[in-house]
């Protein structure tokens, strides 16, 4: 062994431009080894996060009420989405809350508290307000927030075809 | 860069002994195919190895869009399959690399019995790796289930008649695989856990007690 050592230290080391062999070897041997975990990880990967790069679809409108029964006084409706969620298919129901406005405009309302996502209702306490029953955020008819949350009720796109209203995605709040 | 991290780390933690300990192991002439290339017959073991990391990778991944339930099963696995990108391709790792598994185990098995390599003082690590290899099938038996489709059903159906064939504890064997009276929601949900939790951790105690042990002992001489 010490012999060994010697002969290194004796040994000048030449000059040379090329690569070592030991460097060529770590060099083909990481770059294969890279390659074939590459191989295997990168589909896995791909496969997990498959659900960011999904397109998100924009919701179909779905058929709710007749125009008619539309008034100043916001109504509860319910109204049937079909919704796909990977291999589980299923027609949930939704809520929104329609009423006409100052403009004479028909919209629509979510009923998720834009506190914590409890449920909200017209008109419980005898305000004439959205309230919530779970921390008392209260909502103006247009959806504003008045008390505790920090945003407006979002809102349902609507459109008014043949007499009925339809009723689409939900987008923020465009009154107040 | 990577360098400056890593002699932080060993500055205060000492780890260059650690791994040393693990790669600086001399490879003999008679195992290098570099030497002779009939040594080729010594890398099936490693290549079991290889494999059996890629299907625990795959199996993470599958799980992740898998429900082992009768009504949604055969449902998550068409979705994984042709929805999901690439979905293929990881379920065909696992299906694919299951079988490769028990071919390259196979393999290993005839070189260190054809080299006598089972022979004293290795007798435990023979032991072991039969161990393995029965690990190995359960895998195999209990994730054949998971797709709930009808070979599934029916490959499981006579996996477990066979087992009730065993004298005296037959019937029991099948109860505890069945879980009730049929091939049902509860054998699903028992060849699940089986399969993903309870024959994987044996499995990587064993591949450990594989690998000290032949770290301890040396691989056997040339013939």
């Amino acid at each position: 062994m010490s012999n060994h050592e010697q002969h290194e230290t004796a040994h000048r080391p030449v000059q040379r431009k090329e690569m070592s062999r030991r460097q060529f070897l770590s060099y083909t041997l990481g770059g294969t080894t890279a390659f074939m975990m590459g191989g295997a990880v990168l589909p896995m990967v791909r496969f997990a996060v498959d659900p960011l790069l999904v397109k998100k679809e924009g919701g179909d409108f779905v058929k709710v009420v007749e125009e008619s029964k539309i008034t100043a006084e916001p109504q509860e409706f319910k109204f049937k989405i079909h919704q796909v969620d990977g291999w589980y298919e299923s027609d949930p129901e939704l809520v929104a809350w329609i009423s006409k406005g100052e403009d004479n405009k028909i919209f629509a309302l979510s009923p998720v508290c834009k506190h914590l996502g409890c449920t909200i209702f017209w008109n419980t306490k005898g305000h004439n307000e959205y309230d919530c029953p779970c921390h008392d955020a209260r909502y103006s008819k247009d959806g504003k927030n008045l008390a505790v949350a920090n945003s407006p009720l979002d809102e349902y796109e609507v459109e008014v075809k043949d007499g009925f209203v339809y009723l689409g995605p939900i987008v923020p709040n465009t009154r107040s | 860069m990577f360098k400056n991290v890593y002699n932080w780390i060993d500055e205060r933690l000492d780890i260059t002994p650690l791994w040393r300990d693990v790669a600086d192991h001399e490879v003999p002439e008679h195992v290098n195919p570099a030497h002779h290339f009939s040594a080729f017959v010594y890398c099936f073991g490693g290549l079991t190895f290889f494999i059996t990391v890629i299907q625990i990778l795959s199996g993470m991944f599958l799980t992740m869009y898998y429900v082992p339930d009768i009504i949604n099963a055969y449902a998550s696995v068409d979705f994984l399959q042709h929805q999901v990108a690439f979905g293929q391709i990881v379920r065909g790792m696992h299906h694919f690399g299951a079988s490769l598994v028990i071919v390259m185990m196979f393999l290993h098995t005839l070189r260190v019995f054809f080299t006598g390599s089972y022979k004293a003082p290795r007798e435990m690590n023979w032991v072991v790796g039969m161990l393995i290899f029965f690990i190995m099938l359960g895998l195999g038996f209990t994730g054949y289930l998971l797709p709930w489709d009808n070979k599934a059903y029916y490959a499981t159906k006579v996996g477990v008649e066979i087992a009730a064939s065993v004298p005296y504890i037959g019937s029991y064997i099948a109860d505890f695989l069945y879980g009730g009276d049929i091939v049902g929601a509860q054998t699903l949900t028992r060849f699940f856990a089986i399969h993903v939790f309870f024959l994987p951790g044996a499995l990587i105690a064993m591949l450990a007690a594989h690998f000290l042990m032949i770290r301890r002992q040396g691989i056997s001489g040339p013939l």
